[in-house]
């Protein structure tokens, strides 16, 4: 089975919404994760729960929130015409539903990893000459690297699959906003595209098996030997 | 070099009340169990903010309530032994005992890795990883980590606890060398009297004390301790 060139072409803008949905996401959920596993503060509940929400909420209404927010007189779209940018039917907005549908997974991820970092050995750290940010950048961070990593595969593999607040976001187009799951189910629209669906569902699975095993590889191959796994 | 330590700690209902001064050497802090005397030496190392009091060694004010001085660990220059070691798991031994060296300044270093290695016998052990390490080989690691990071005092948690007979000898020679050839200042907690007996110049003794206003036994609160010179 050869891939067409059209095919290559959505596996491609498949990859590219997916690891700009990642990169973008990565930071702030690292954030969240930081702010949810060692703040308390009043309405933490509340930080935790719109964090979740992508999780529970229909897709479609996650799609139509950010087509609101982006539209041209939105918040978000405000701001980008300063910059005379629009994310409406482009494929960066396809990665912003992305990274906001996989943000709950990598900040749930993250913050069991950091959750998991015994503070007493920042305390050790502290005591030996680290000050707050050296301590984080090696004690802290390598210590949780392991479910960073794992978040990050996790996120990527919910973005590959991304459907529901895309399609209602950024619409079906081709070239542009045409990922792996709406060119499937673009294909479903077809008459006689069986064959299509066949190999494009095919595809997908080879690329979401391949980003968890390949998480689990670099999980072990960090060598941390604390047992932590991503499958 | 010495301690003078003036302290009210607060850990959840019960109030630590602490004051002794002590001259160069080693100083054990005993007492019961549950009295305060890890929180005493988390005290001295700045990752248990007193409430009130005073906190020095030698001319180096380390905390001062009533002065609004209260130094944060890594500017304490302390070399902390705690009991559970915690030495880094994600390192090898190696960087374990070069992490305090690398951040202490020059003037501070009064060993090399190769010294340190040689006076705590871990020379073989600077490839291996913390966990594979036996209770003794970790707990000189941990001696040896707090060594290299060019402390002015040792704060020892429980030194001598979960070793055999052996390992045990090993770690007091240890102690007793640091005192000998290092000079440096060290405050030690232990609960057993023998070891105590053996390598303390001066003992502090803390105690479980009522509670001033008569409620004695439930609002376990603990007072004053007292030096008492061996």
């Amino acid at each position: 089975m050869s891939m067409t060139a059209e095919e290559w072409s959505i596996v491609m803008l498949s990859l590219q919404v997916s690891l700009a949905a990642i990169g973008g996401a990565l930071p702030l959920a690292f954030a969240l994760a930081w702010v949810l596993a060692r703040l308390s503060f009043p309405g933490k509940i509340l930080l935790d729960g719109l964090v979740h929400l992508p999780l529970v909420l229909p897709p479609v209404v996650i799609g139509w929130l950010l087509l609101i927010a982006f539209a041209p007189d939105g918040p978000g779209g405000r701001v980008l015409a300063l910059f005379g940018a629009s994310v409406l039917f482009r494929w960066t907005g396809a990665a912003i539903a992305a990274a906001v549908m996989a943000l709950p997974l990598m900040v749930r991820a993250i913050r069991l990893s950091l959750e998991a970092v015994d503070p007493r050995l920042e305390a050790a750290a502290r005591t030996l000459g680290a000050g707050r940010w050296r301590t984080f950048a090696t004690i802290t961070l390598p210590l949780a690297a392991p479910g960073v990593l794992a978040g990050a595969v996790l996120g990527f593999a919910r973005s590959l699959g991304e459907f529901g607040a895309t399609i209602t976001f950024v619409s079906n187009i081709p070239e542009e906003t045409r990922t792996l799951p709406l060119a499937i189910y673009a294909a479903l629209q077809l008459p006689g595209g069986d064959s299509a669906v066949w190999r494009l569902a095919a595809l997908a699975v080879a690329l979401s098996l391949a980003a968890l095993v390949a998480s689990e590889a670099l999980t072990r191959a960090s060598g941390n030997g604390r047992g932590s796994h991503v499958l | 070099m010495s301690f003078d330590v003036d302290v009210t700690l607060r850990r959840g209902e019960r109030t630590i009340a602490c004051r002794f001064t002590a001259p160069a050497g080693i100083t054990a802090l005993v007492g019961p169990s549950g009295v305060g005397k890890s929180s005493v030496l988390e005290a001295v190392a700045g990752l248990l903010r007193p409430e009130a009091g005073r906190i020095a060694v030698g001319t180096a004010v380390l905390f001062d309530s009533a002065g609004g001085v209260n130094l944060p660990p890594e500017q304490r220059a302390c070399g902390m032994v705690f009991q559970d070691l915690r030495l880094f798991p994600h390192m090898r031994v190696r960087d374990n005992l070069l992490y305090g060296q690398r951040l202490a300044s020059p003037e501070r270093r009064f060993l090399t890795l190769d010294e340190a290695a040689a006076f705590l016998d871990i020379a073989p052990l600077l490839g291996r990883r913390p966990r594979t390490l036996s209770g003794g080989e970790a707990q000189r690691v941990a001696i040896g980590r707090a060594l290299l990071s060019g402390p002015r005092f040792l704060l020892m948690d429980e030194p001598l606890t979960a070793l055999d007979d052996a390992r045990r000898e090993a770690i007091i020679a240890v102690i007793e060398r640091i005192r000998a050839e290092l000079a440096l200042p060290i405050l030690l907690v232990s609960h057993d009297r023998a070891d105590v007996a053996r390598l303390a110049d001066q003992v502090v003794e803390m105690k479980a004390v009522p509670d001033q206003d008569g409620s004695a036994s439930q609002s376990r609160r603990f007072r004053v301790t007292q030096v008492t010179p061996v």
